[in-house]
């Protein structure tokens, strides 16, 4: 039978995955970008089944709010980048210096 | 059984694909397994019976937050080969760290499991399927008890498309554009003159 157990191993190691592919691709912001949202679609994961558990629905409503700001994050991630290549010709971030920080 | 079987195939398509995602070559590669992930991930949400969340993730996920990546990594033209140098080199780093969370994770879930928190009274009992289905459930609780925080989603969605078109947003020069208050002062008797031209010499324009 599948249990909590199953789900939270799945999603925990999602997250994992997502924590990984942001360290092994440090130039590439856009699988960057796409490693958040494997972060992402972990939590939710992760919500939704103590939410199934539990037998409370509130987890699904964060998890649908997770979603918004997924989206939201998405497109404004993407948008920086655009602007980014059209200023630079490139998206290597490993070497972006142009605020000084 | 049946589920036990569909648990499993989901579970190791997704983690698969998770893994695919982040190591492709080619980051279109990368998208279209990003995709296959979330297919998965809502097929796992299914059996668990959350069916809002689980098509809400195919539709907002597969059908545009995917495409927005797919429209943008096929957009610009980015030489992908100089991107992956450094790969090796982060490697053993990013093992060690990923190797350290998940033990993190596994020593949580293992102390929640020992020791079980006393967790709050739960305030929204999920019904019973049969007789309110999942949809309905989620609306009703998201239109009364948490109608303030869903239209600040809906605020930070306006934010994040108002954000991304002014940054994407170029005001290119050199364009003849309508200006509509020149148009409206102007007058015929300054945009026109009316001449008598003797027979045989043409107009002076």
């Amino acid at each position: 039978m599948i249990g909590l157990q199953h789900y939270l191993t799945v999603s925990a190691i999602l997250f994992v995955m997502g924590v990984l592919g942001i360290f092994i691709n440090r130039k590439n912001v856009i699988i960057i970008l796409m490693s958040i949202e494997l972060i992402l679609l972990g939590v939710n994961l992760n919500l939704v089944a103590f939410s199934a558990y539990l037998h409370d629905l509130v987890g699904q409503i964060f998890a649908m709010f997770v979603l918004t700001v997924a989206a939201g994050e998405a497109a404004i991630g993407l948008a920086i980048l655009v602007i980014y290549f059209r200023g630079r010709g490139t998206i290597a971030v490993d070497d972006a210096n142009r605020m000084k920080g | 059984m049946i589920q036990t079987i569909a648990f499993y195939l989901f579970a190791i398509m997704v983690v698969l694909s998770a893994g695919l995602v982040i190591t492709a070559r080619n980051p279109v590669h990368s998208v279209l397994w990003l995709i296959l992930a979330f297919f998965n991930a809502a097929g796992l949400m299914l059996l668990v019976g959350a069916e809002f969340i689980a098509m809400l993730l195919v539709i907002v996920y597969v059908g545009a937050v995917a495409v927005l990546f797919l429209f943008v990594v096929m957009m610009l033209d980015i030489d992908f080969s100089e991107l992956r140098g450094g790969f090796v080199r982060y490697l053993p780093f990013g093992v060690a760290v990923a190797l350290v969370l998940l033990c993190e994770i596994v020593i949580a879930g293992g102390a929640w499991e020992a020791g079980p928190v006393e967790l709050a009274g739960r305030t929204a009992l999920a019904p019973d399927p049969a007789a309110i289905p999942n949809i309905q459930a989620l609306g009703t609780l998201l239109y009364t008890r948490y109608l303030f925080v869903f239209e600040g989603a809906g605020l930070v969605l306006l934010v994040a498309m108002i954000g991304a078109i002014v940054l994407t947003h170029r005001a290119r020069g050199g364009v003849r554009q309508q200006n509509v208050r020149r148009q409206n002062i102007r007058r015929p008797q300054d945009a026109t003159r009316n001449t008598n031209p003797p027979v045989g010499q043409g107009v002076e324009l």
